[in-house]
């Protein structure tokens, strides 16, 4: 009955109307294996974030989070990561409606210079607390957040290598199907990213500085 | 550019998802930021628009609907995902914090 309608915005960027059914129904299962993989990563982090819940308190005498966050910082990380969300967004979109490499290209490149920005503000932000002696080492508190903003910035440094390699590949091969597909996975990468950050910022940075 | 209607939509679905983010974002931070309200009501209301965005993002940018047979799949994951994250943070916050109050 759906066969003959247009391919929906969840598919975005893979054309499905004009591919045979078992294609389609292929990468449909492609897609929703790396749906299972986001979520397992989703529980990964929950556990994070219940650590840290329970880790609020045990600074140790050490530096306290509230003097060692900055809002402004907490504030332009989460600016780059949600723009380069929206710029992903844009690659899907070019992707779905034009049949040119150059437009996703472009995007692309733009929201690895988001995410390289929110990287680079990261790196220099916890420099900057290992400087004042808010070590990992020194209290719970600093091990619990270190591992899960950690984790966060490790899995934006594999997206970025991703970005990259998928630049690599539309070199080489342009977009076909293969492309499109890790194109769309990679996509789902970023936004998930992006959601997990959603809750950092507020329960972590914000949640600290109300007190 | 001229777009097509279902180009037209497309992009407003990441638009309003963008622009709504964007919104809830500036409200989180700029009630902790000029301290709007006292310490345990800010901390709702951070949580609350976080809960919020993350629904907004679920919806415009990973296109999750309740109402569209295509997307029943992924959703039921992610459902079923929540409840096994709700068991297992639950779990982890009460015996955590019932060691500690044991400790006190």
């Amino acid at each position: 009955m759906s066969e003959v309608r247009e391919p929906e915005l969840r598919h975005a960027g893979l054309n499905l109307a004009d591919k045979p059914r078992e294609v389609r129904e292929q990468l449909e299962s492609d897609v929703f294996g790396f749906w299972v993989f986001l979520m397992s990563d989703a529980v990964i982090f929950a556990l994070l974030f219940s650590i840290y819940g329970t880790m609020e308190s045990a600074t140790a005498g050490g530096p306290v989070p509230q003097h060692e966050f900055k809002i402004s910082s907490a504030f332009w990380e989460t600016a780059l990561l949600l723009t380069s969300s929206f710029a992903y967004g844009m690659v899907s979109l070019s992707l779905k409606h034009t049949r040119r490499l150059v437009w996703p290209a472009l995007w692309l490149g733009v929201t690895f210079c988001l995410g390289a920005g929110f990287l680079n503000l990261e790196v220099h932000d916890f420099l900057t607390m290992f400087h004042d002696g808010a070590t990992p080492e020194r209290s719970g508190y600093f091990s619990s957040f270190f591992v899960l903003v950690g984790t966060h910035g490790l899995h934006v440094f594999s997206g970025l290598t991703w970005i990259l390699l998928m630049g690599v590949q539309m070199a080489l091969f342009g977009l076909d199907q293969r492309t499109r597909i890790n194109l769309i996975r990679l996509g789902l990468f970023w936004h998930f990213l992006d959601i997990i950050w959603v809750v950092i910022f507020s329960v972590v940075y914000l949640g600290a500085l109300a007190r | 550019m001229n777009m097509s209607p279902s180009q037209k939509r497309d992009f407003a679905t990441y638009g309003i998802g963008y622009l709504l983010a964007v919104v809830l974002t500036l409200g989180s931070f700029a009630c902790v930021f000029f301290r709007l309200l006292p310490q345990s009501g800010t901390l709702i209301v951070v949580f609350t628009l976080a809960f919020v965005q993350v629904l907004v993002h679920l919806r415009c940018f990973l296109h999750m609907s309740p109402f569209r047979r295509a997307a029943r799949d992924d959703l039921l994951l992610l459902l079923f995902s929540a409840a096994i994250i709700m068991l297992i943070v639950g779990g982890t916050l009460v015996i955590l914090f019932n060691e500690r109050a044991r400790m006190m």
